[in-house]
């Protein structure tokens, strides 16, 4: 990125932007782990530990007028557009002061003041939705971008088609960022695609597509810059593939058991994209081990913030659950 | 007043919406070309069959402060969209805890007898009943299609209108004045005392007709048309059948787990309507077969003025 001539210094503090929303993705979801097993978070949360480049890197490029959609696994998109983790901390908990309510849950966290249009429990769902975002986005005619996270699973959804299709044919500002973390459950990408890499379906819907290494927050920072600028511009839909795995199993929960290979999990884990960016911050001294430890402290103590938040938080209160069918401030109707 | 068709109503109204606001934009696979030549491609845009992708879209649309009407034709054609519907559209208000309005119009054509068969066939009113956040209309006159969809652009919410096919060349009564029609609102079509006729769409004139040959057989119908199905005006239901003492209720669909007998449950479960039952409310709807082709079996399967002449006479017992 230093060869695109901008300063050092706004450089710098660009990457140490990025590099604390990943710790924050990661201590967030650490400490979501520890508070489902202790019964604090009920249901299941899916974590997304090892991917935290992609949605950092693709989200430092948007602004808060730009929407995007994501997924399932979708904390870290919601980090990485902006949510503020207390109120995403209290929506796992189940409180009144969480994100909906306490209506959602971990699958259905949004934040319609950031641009995040929502979290999606059913895979492949939130590509149509994306669809028009992007759409709403031309029409303003502003320069404004939809971005669609999805995994690999999606991609053999019908909705994958169908949205890839529209949005090629209305050449809108949209870009597909698909994070292959290699399975789908338990299911390998390469029992279930017959392509070595997702990006070349790209070319069936007459858009450029790419695969960027989905562990370096630098690569998926350029190449989801290109991406979004061409979408600003106007020229069309852009498919990004980052390559990426996740550390933890589907589901932060017994009922899914991991079946992908140990050494497989350690090799990706000797990937990790923070140690990567420390290790390249600490070459280019850019940063001190001192510094790294004070963002950390600071990470911390905002996601113990974020815990104590929670849990002062009241419950909502039963009768709750008949508001919000319908937007009017009315209940379900008599 | 001038008179104008079920058809006409439905582009006056989009028409007038689309000039009142310029967030109301149209989805469809063939464009409606009055809307077309006047507002142009970008507001009026064409889709590729991929009911998935623009019954999403329009989500990702009102999400985003858009309104869209979608126009998805055969009501059978939404099936293919399932999860948009259900899983998306129904539930996003609610499981985001409010916090963002989706207004957006789906449009479906109902109903069969003109031998289309069971995949272009279907009155799926109670599928959606059970879905909460989704509100249901469903317009039988010229007057109410263009009333209720002017509301239904303006709601706040998913709004699925239920548009009969047998009506699109009925003509009727529309004021060049501006209204819209409230939902949840139903209107007795027929003042009566002996026996309250609830009948859905189409199935009005089937009702409005048998009113006719019971007046002359000595029997007073009250026919009520209840317009949208959610909200339900449930009040009008009870009001009606605690003055006449009996219940039908006329529907296209099939009879088990339907809208009608959603209708009865409305009046029998509340004690002040229920004492005032004189005999055991009846339903006339479809059997539970898929519609068939051949004309001589779709007429046996679609109700009819016979069957409800059978019915009221059967109440009136």
């Amino acid at each position: 990125m230093l060869r695109e001539g901008k300063t050092m210094a706004v450089e710098k503090e660009n990457i140490i932007r990025m590099y604390t929303i990943m710790l924050t993705i990661r201590r967030f979801e650490e400490r979501a782990s520890l508070e489902l097993e202790s019964g604090n978070i009920p249901g299941i949360v899916h974590s997304y530990i090892g991917q935290e480049a992609v949605a950092t890197g693709v989200c430092a490029n948007l602004t808060f007028e730009d929407r995007i959609v994501s997924t399932h696994r979708g904390h870290g998109h919601c980090i990485a557009k902006g949510a503020d983790p207390k109120r995403m901390m209290a929506e796992l908990y189940g409180r009144k002061t969480g994100y909906c309510k306490g209506k959602g849950g971990s699958m259905h966290i949004a934040d319609f003041s950031v641009g995040m249009l929502g979290a999606n429990g059913i895979v492949g769902a939130g590509l149509p939705i994306a669809v028009g975002a992007a759409m709403a986005a031309q029409l303003e005619g502003r320069g404004k971008v939809a971005v669609s996270f999805f995994g690999d699973g999606a991609c053999q959804e019908g909705t994958f088609h169908e949205a890839l299709n529209l949005a090629s044919i209305w050449k809108l500002p949209i870009v597909f960022v698909c994070e292959n973390n290699l399975y789908g459950v338990n299911t390998p990408a390469h029992y279930a695609i017959p392509l070595k890499d997702i990006a070349e379906r790209a070319k069936a819907y007459a858009m450029p597509g790419i695969v960027v290494d989905g562990n370096d927050i630098l690569a998926v920072y350029e190449a989801s810059r290109d991406a979004i600028g061409k979408a600003r511009a106007g020229e069309g839909p852009y498919f990004l593939e980052c390559k990426t795995y996740r550390w933890r199993g589907h589901a932060e929960s017994r009922a899914f058991a991991d079946l992908r290979p140990a050494e497989e999990i350690a090799e990706w884990k000797a990937k990790c994209p923070i140690t990567r960016l420390e290790r390249k911050l600490l070459g280019d001294r850019l940063v001190t081990r001192e510094e790294l430890a004070a963002i950390d402290r600071h990470v911390l103590a905002l996601i113990a913030e974020a815990v104590k938040f929670a849990g002062d938080s009241p419950w909502p209160k039963p009768e709750d659950a008949l508001e919000d069918v319908f937007s009017v401030a009315q209940g379900v109707s008599k | 007043m001038r008179e104008i068709t079920y058809y006409q109503a439905s582009n006056e109204a989009l028409l007038e919406e689309f000039l009142r606001d310029d967030k109301v934009v149209h989805l469809s696979t063939d464009v409606p070309s009055s809307l077309l030549k006047e507002f142009g491609p970008a507001r009026v845009r064409g889709t590729p069959i991929s009911e998935s992708a623009f019954v999403g879209a329009a989500i990702g649309l009102a999400g985003s402060g858009f309104r869209p009407v979608v126009n998805i034709r055969m009501a059978t054609f939404m099936f293919v969209a399932m999860d948009q519907f259900i899983n998306q559209a129904a539930k996003i208000t609610y499981m985001f805890g409010g916090q963002a309005r989706f207004p957006i119009v789906y449009r479906v054509t109902v109903g069969g007898g003109v031998s289309m068969a069971a995949q272009h066939s279907i009155n799926p009113y109670s599928i959606f009943m059970n879905i909460p956040g989704i509100k249901l209309i469903l317009p039988a006159t010229p007057y109410d299609m263009k009333g209720l969809l002017k509301a239904a652009v303006r709601d706040g919410n998913p709004v699925l209108s239920f548009e009969h096919r047998a009506l699109a060349m009925i003509k009727g009564e529309v004021p060049q004045e501006e209204y819209t029609v409230p939902f949840g609102k139903a209107e007795v079509r027929r003042q009566g005392t002996d026996v309250t006729v609830v009948a859905l769409s189409n199935m009005l004139y089937a009702a409005l007709e048998a009113a006719k040959e019971m007046e002359k057989a000595g029997v007073s119908m009250e026919v009520i048309d209840l317009r949208t199905l959610v909200p339900m005006d449930k009040e009008a239901i009870r009001a009606s059948v605690a003055k006449t003492g009996r219940l039908v209720v006329v529907d296209e669909a099939c009879q088990t787990a339907g809208a009608a007998a959603e209708i009865i449950s409305v009046a029998v479960e509340d004690s002040r309507t229920f004492k005032h039952l004189k005999a055991q409310p009846v339903r006339v709807c479809a059997p539970d077969v898929p519609i068939p082709y051949s004309p001589p079996m779709e007429k046996f399967v679609l109700p009819d003025k016979e069957k409800i002449l059978a019915a009221v006479k059967k109440v009136m017992r």
